[in-house]
């Protein structure tokens, strides 16, 4: 199996509390892996950590078997990963075709002082927008779309981004069964073009039909790891998560 | 007729000021109370070179936003990695330390006695010694500034600056190093600020250090407000504004001191109404 993301003995405290306690992971390449648990359990700060959202107090993360001392979130363009956010973080004040023209803007600050968006570049965002059914919005600000709108565009930002590896963290909570089942489809579209990608979510159903991969953390800690049917059914994880 | 010439010559070193300002808080979000020192940069510079060097203003408009932006750049190094409220009393405490300078190194900038007769520009023989030809030297200043902030707000570094007024963390996420970007922007809005100093300078033949205080960047503060924040036009019409109203208050009658003790506190009270009633401005879509 190959890698794309290990963790190595990861720590995370805030003030007295562990977030993350020395956490060994690994992430496969090309597949989808769910990261379950309970609330608090430190899903969401594994997911900032390997963002570069929160920088680790210890331990490792390797990134393709080479080890990132520092994860700056800038690298992430570099190291071609991205990822969605838990409450749904947009430019507010800005259109939703520029909250997608943003994505694919020049990052040389100098360079992009010169660049005017051409046909082809809007027209990548119009087709994503148009994929995800937010055409019509486009010239509409982020912050007058409904709930599933955002989080549709959040998805949006990320397929404008094109990374390998994509982290999303709850990108269904709050969602109808349509919607679900849109953000679903475009998940498995991701996997067929060979994203890795991570997943963060409450509904094991929707972990038993999407991850080939699954973790399961409690209070910082891995409990258990391996295939969604396995894991699943192993009493310590139902006793952890489920309280059964 | 000499009189609306020198509204309109403020009007227009205020539409320079509001302008480059609004590039670096209205674009970028970056709370400046720096305004007023690089406007002070760009007058000094100006002052020293022409006093002291013989340099002709003209020339003065090409080295002092080097100087201002230099200066920003230096010390934008260090705000850059700063937000909001920190931000803003980083840049204060830029504006006091200035204030300092100036007041204090007396035998290049005057002290508190300033610096008296800086010339007006001139090119070719002609010199814009009245106020109708300084009047086209201020206007044709503010529409390239007009042109250079359009420019840079409709470009893909326009955008960003945007994007990190919105969210600095989530954009960042996106391969973007913001420090970067907040850095030039400040710089920009340096250099741009210091054509309104150099102009100023030249225009009053006079300056010290009592002109560039919090006051003025405050005034910056409530054109930017008023007009609409982060727009071009929001600013241009919230100097004009802030320029012209309180000038009618010479003609209601008060005591000259008293006249300006009341401008500042329109200014002030005029934050707070529109920050409670119209926090957007006059022509803005966007809240801070």
């Amino acid at each position: 199996m190959k890698n794309i993301i290990k963790t190595k003995q990861l720590v995370k405290h805030f003030g007295g509390v562990s977030a993350v306690d020395h956490l060994s992971i690994t992430i496969p390449k090309g597949q989808i892996t769910g990261l379950v648990g309970p609330n608090g359990s430190g899903k969401t700060t594994l997911i900032n950590l390997l963002s570069g959202f929160f920088s680790h107090d210890k331990g490792a993360i390797l990134f393709s078997d080479t080890e990132r001392r520092k994860i700056l979130p800038w690298e992430n363009k570099i190291y071609n990963i991205t990822r969605t956010f838990q409450q749904i973080r947009l430019f507010d004040q800005m259109t939703v075709l520029d909250n997608m023209l943003v994505v694919l803007t020049e990052r040389n600050p100098f360079w992009s002082l010169f660049e005017k968006h051409n046909k082809y570049h809007i027209k990548q965002a119009e087709d994503i927008l148009g994929h995800l059914g937010l055409y019509e919005k486009r010239f509409h600000n982020a912050g007058d779309l409904s709930y599933g709108q955002r989080k549709l565009l959040e998805i949006g930002r990320v397929l404008s981004m094109d990374a390998d590896t994509i982290l999303f963290d709850e990108p269904f909570a709050g969602l109808f069964p349509e919607m679900i089942k849109q953000i679903e489809g475009i998940i498995k579209e991701l996997k067929q073009k060979g994203k890795t990608i991570v997943l963060v979510e409450h509904n094991m159903a929707i972990i038993r039909s999407l991850c080939d991969y699954v973790i399961v953390m409690d209070a910082g800690k891995m409990l258990a790891e391996g295939s969604p049917e396995k894991v699943l059914s192993e009493k310590i994880v139902l006793e952890a998560y489920l309280g059964e | 007729m000499e009189y609306i010439f020198h509204i309109l010559i403020l009007v227009s070193i205020y539409g320079i000021l509001a302008l480059a300002q609004n590039l670096v808080m209205g674009g970028a979000g970056l709370l400046t109370i720096a305004g007023a020192a690089f406007y002070g940069i760009g007058a000094y510079a100006a002052a020293i070179l022409a006093t002291k060097f013989g340099f002709n203003i003209f020339t003065t408009l090409i080295i002092a936003p080097l100087v201002a932006g230099l200066i920003a750049l230096m010390v934008g190094s260090t705000f850059a990695r700063f937000r909001d409220d920190y931000f803003m009393l980083a840049t204060l405490g830029f504006l006091m330390i200035f204030n300092t300078v100036v007041r204090n190194w007396e035998s290049f900038t005057g002290g508190s006695y300033g610096i008296a007769g800086i010339p007006k520009p001139h090119v070719f023989g002609f010199v814009f010694d009245t106020p109708l030809s300084f009047v086209f030297l201020a206007v044709v200043v503010l529409l390239i500034v007009t042109a250079i902030t359009y420019f840079i707000s409709r470009s893909s570094f326009g955008r960003v600056l945007n994007a990190i007024r919105e969210d600095e963390d989530a954009l960042a996420i996106f391969g973007y190093k913001t420090s970067t970007y907040k850095l030039m922007a400040f710089s920009i809005g340096a250099a741009l600020t210091a054509w309104g100093g150099v102009l100023f300078a030249s225009y009053l033949t006079f300056i010290d250090s009592r002109l560039f205080t919090v006051n003025e960047s405050i005034l910056l503060w409530a054109m930017i407000i008023l007009g609409g924040i982060a727009r071009n036009r929001g600013a241009l019409l919230g100097a004009f504004l802030l320029i012209t109203v309180p000038e009618a208050l010479r003609f209601i009658g008060f005591p000259v001191d008293f006249a300006a003790l009341l401008r500042q506190c329109i200014y002030g009270l005029l934050l707070v109404f529109l920050m409670l009633y119209r926090p957007k401005g006059i022509l803005g879509k966007y809240k801070l």
